[in-house]
Protein backbone atom coordinates (compact mmCIF):
# COMPACT_ATOMS: atom_id res chain seq x y z
CA UNK A 1 0.00 0.00 0.00
CA UNK A 2 1.27 3.55 -1.10
CA UNK A 3 2.35 5.75 2.17
CA UNK A 4 0.74 8.92 3.06
CA UNK A 5 3.29 11.08 1.80
CA UNK A 6 3.35 9.32 -1.33
CA UNK A 7 1.41 11.88 -3.31
CA UNK A 8 2.61 11.38 -6.95
CA UNK A 9 -0.55 10.86 -9.05
CA UNK A 10 -2.31 10.40 -5.06
CA UNK A 11 -6.45 10.08 -7.05
CA UNK A 12 -8.20 13.23 -5.58
CA UNK A 13 -5.33 15.13 -4.01
CA UNK A 14 -6.71 18.64 -5.06
CA UNK A 15 -4.92 21.22 -6.69
CA UNK A 16 -1.34 22.33 -5.26
CA UNK A 17 -2.20 25.85 -3.76
CA UNK A 18 0.06 27.90 -5.57
CA UNK A 19 -0.67 31.37 -3.64
CA UNK A 20 2.86 32.69 -1.89
CA UNK A 21 2.28 33.40 1.58
CA UNK A 22 4.45 34.98 4.58
CA UNK A 23 6.50 32.71 7.24
CA UNK A 24 5.61 32.73 10.87
CA UNK A 25 8.48 33.08 12.98
CA UNK A 26 8.53 29.86 14.61
CA UNK A 27 8.16 28.16 10.81
CA UNK A 28 11.73 30.33 10.21
CA UNK A 29 13.02 29.02 13.30
CA UNK A 30 12.45 25.47 12.01
CA UNK A 31 14.12 26.08 8.96
CA UNK A 32 16.89 27.65 10.97
CA UNK A 33 17.07 24.76 13.01
CA UNK A 34 17.12 21.98 10.57
CA UNK A 35 20.01 24.11 8.71
CA UNK A 36 22.20 23.74 11.85
CA UNK A 37 21.32 19.90 12.95
CA UNK A 38 22.17 19.06 8.88
CA UNK A 39 24.81 21.31 7.38
CA UNK A 40 26.30 22.88 10.26
CA UNK A 41 26.68 20.00 12.93
CA UNK A 42 26.01 16.96 10.77
CA UNK A 43 23.27 15.60 13.62
CA UNK A 44 20.90 14.85 11.56
CA UNK A 45 20.72 13.63 8.09
CA UNK A 46 18.12 14.69 5.37
CA UNK A 47 17.80 10.83 5.09
CA UNK A 48 16.79 10.91 8.68
CA UNK A 49 14.46 13.61 8.10
CA UNK A 50 12.33 12.13 6.03
CA UNK A 51 12.17 9.00 7.41
CA UNK A 52 10.88 10.71 10.49
CA UNK A 53 8.14 12.71 8.29
CA UNK A 54 6.94 10.04 6.63
CA UNK A 55 6.67 7.97 10.02
CA UNK A 56 4.23 10.63 11.17
CA UNK A 57 1.03 8.99 11.55
CA UNK A 58 -1.29 9.19 8.53
CA UNK A 59 -4.35 11.13 10.40
CA UNK A 60 -1.57 13.54 11.68
CA UNK A 61 0.35 14.13 8.53
CA UNK A 62 -2.49 15.00 6.54
CA UNK A 63 -3.67 17.71 9.13
CA UNK A 64 -0.30 19.47 9.56
CA UNK A 65 1.59 21.76 7.55
CA UNK A 66 4.45 21.90 6.30
CA UNK A 67 6.69 23.47 9.24
CA UNK A 68 4.67 20.91 11.71
CA UNK A 69 5.65 17.89 9.51
CA UNK A 70 9.41 19.32 9.88
CA UNK A 71 9.31 20.50 13.93
CA UNK A 72 7.62 16.80 14.41
CA UNK A 73 10.10 14.91 12.87
CA UNK A 74 13.34 17.14 14.33
CA UNK A 75 11.99 16.39 17.68
CA UNK A 76 11.43 12.27 17.02
CA UNK A 77 15.06 12.40 15.62
CA UNK A 78 16.81 14.82 18.28
CA UNK A 79 15.17 12.65 21.27
CA UNK A 80 16.29 9.23 19.43
CA UNK A 81 19.55 10.59 19.36
CA UNK A 82 19.50 11.37 22.91
CA UNK A 83 19.96 15.38 22.42
CA UNK A 84 16.87 16.13 24.16
CA UNK A 85 14.30 14.24 26.19
CA UNK A 86 10.67 14.54 25.70
CA UNK A 87 10.30 15.75 29.48
CA UNK A 88 12.40 18.36 28.73
CA UNK A 89 10.88 19.36 25.75
CA UNK A 90 7.61 19.22 27.27
CA UNK A 91 9.20 21.38 30.02
CA UNK A 92 10.09 24.04 28.00
CA UNK A 93 6.98 24.26 26.31
CA UNK A 94 5.44 25.00 29.34
CA UNK A 95 7.63 27.46 30.78
CA UNK A 96 7.21 29.18 27.25
CA UNK A 97 3.47 28.76 27.42
CA UNK A 98 3.51 30.50 31.05
CA UNK A 99 5.32 33.24 29.78
CA UNK A 100 2.91 33.80 27.30
CA UNK A 101 -0.46 34.17 29.23
CA UNK A 102 0.98 36.75 31.40
CA UNK B 1 31.81 -2.98 -8.33
CA UNK B 2 30.35 -2.20 -12.09
CA UNK B 3 27.10 -0.65 -12.49
CA UNK B 4 24.46 -3.72 -13.63
CA UNK B 5 22.84 -1.14 -16.55
CA UNK B 6 24.05 0.70 -19.23
CA UNK B 7 22.05 4.05 -21.25
CA UNK B 8 19.53 2.71 -23.80
CA UNK B 9 19.35 -0.50 -21.59
CA UNK B 10 14.87 -1.08 -20.92
CA UNK B 11 13.94 -1.61 -17.13
CA UNK B 12 10.99 -2.48 -15.24
CA UNK B 13 11.01 -0.88 -11.75
CA UNK B 14 9.68 -2.92 -9.16
CA UNK B 15 6.72 -2.97 -7.10
CA UNK B 16 7.96 -2.98 -3.67
CA UNK B 17 6.24 -0.96 -0.50
CA UNK B 18 8.20 -1.92 2.62
CA UNK B 19 6.87 -0.42 5.84
CA UNK B 20 10.04 1.71 6.24
CA UNK B 21 11.87 4.48 4.06
CA UNK B 22 12.48 4.07 0.78
CA UNK B 23 13.09 6.52 -2.51
CA UNK B 24 11.40 5.33 -5.23
CA UNK B 25 7.84 6.72 -5.15
CA UNK B 26 4.23 4.86 -6.32
CA UNK B 27 4.04 6.14 -9.44
CA UNK B 28 6.64 5.41 -11.05
CA UNK B 29 6.31 1.53 -9.70
CA UNK B 30 5.46 -1.40 -12.04
CA UNK B 31 6.76 1.01 -15.04
CA UNK B 32 8.99 0.29 -17.70
CA UNK B 33 11.47 3.20 -18.93
CA UNK B 34 15.55 3.27 -20.44
CA UNK B 35 18.44 3.99 -18.83
CA UNK B 36 19.58 7.73 -19.30
CA UNK B 37 22.42 8.42 -17.35
CA UNK B 38 24.33 6.00 -14.87
CA UNK B 39 25.33 8.98 -12.31
CA UNK B 40 27.75 6.52 -10.64
CA UNK B 41 27.44 5.02 -6.95
CA UNK B 42 26.26 6.43 -3.82
CA UNK B 43 25.76 5.49 -0.32
CA UNK B 44 22.42 3.95 0.72
CA UNK B 45 19.54 6.53 1.50
CA UNK B 46 17.76 3.44 2.68
CA UNK B 47 20.39 3.21 5.51
CA UNK B 48 21.07 6.27 5.70
CA UNK B 49 17.67 7.31 6.66
CA UNK B 50 18.03 5.10 9.90
CA UNK B 51 21.50 6.89 10.86
CA UNK B 52 23.40 3.67 9.18
CA UNK B 53 26.36 4.38 6.64
CA UNK B 54 24.63 3.84 3.75
CA UNK B 55 27.28 1.27 2.93
CA UNK B 56 27.58 -0.73 0.24
CA UNK B 57 27.09 2.06 -2.23
CA UNK B 58 24.40 1.84 -4.90
CA UNK B 59 24.66 2.83 -8.35
CA UNK B 60 21.85 5.47 -9.17
CA UNK B 61 20.43 5.97 -12.77
CA UNK B 62 18.51 8.87 -14.25
CA UNK B 63 16.09 6.42 -16.11
CA UNK B 64 13.16 8.01 -18.33
CA UNK B 65 9.88 7.38 -18.91
CA UNK B 66 7.19 8.37 -21.38
CA UNK B 67 4.50 10.38 -19.83
CA UNK B 68 1.82 8.68 -21.48
CA UNK B 69 3.38 5.54 -20.05
CA UNK B 70 3.35 6.41 -16.65
CA UNK B 71 -0.45 8.30 -16.21
CA UNK B 72 -3.44 6.46 -17.85
CA UNK B 73 -5.32 9.68 -18.90
CA UNK B 74 -2.01 11.37 -20.08
CA UNK B 75 -2.96 13.10 -23.48
CA UNK B 76 -1.12 11.77 -26.51
CA UNK B 77 2.69 13.76 -26.48
CA UNK B 78 6.49 13.02 -26.72
CA UNK B 79 6.62 14.16 -23.01
CA UNK B 80 8.91 12.36 -21.10
CA UNK B 81 9.78 12.17 -17.42
CA UNK B 82 13.11 11.87 -15.99
CA UNK B 83 13.69 10.25 -12.46
CA UNK B 84 16.64 9.00 -10.46
CA UNK B 85 16.66 5.34 -8.95
CA UNK B 86 18.73 3.60 -7.26
CA UNK B 87 19.72 -0.28 -9.07
CA UNK B 88 17.83 -2.47 -6.52
CA UNK B 89 14.52 -0.88 -7.70
CA UNK B 90 15.46 -1.91 -11.13
CA UNK B 91 15.03 -5.00 -13.15
CA UNK B 92 15.75 -5.72 -16.97
CA UNK B 93 13.10 -5.26 -19.39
Amino acid sequence: MRHVHDRGGWPDAGLIARAEHDYAMWEKRTDAMLRVLTRDRHIIRVDELRRAIESIPPRDYETMSYYERWITAIETLIIEKGLLTRAEIDRRVETIAATRQV
Amino acid sequence: MEPQFKPGDRVCIRVDYPARHFRTPGYIQGKTGSVTTVHGAFRNPESLAYGGDGLPTQFLYLVCFDQTHVWGAYPASPDKLYIDIYEPWLEPA
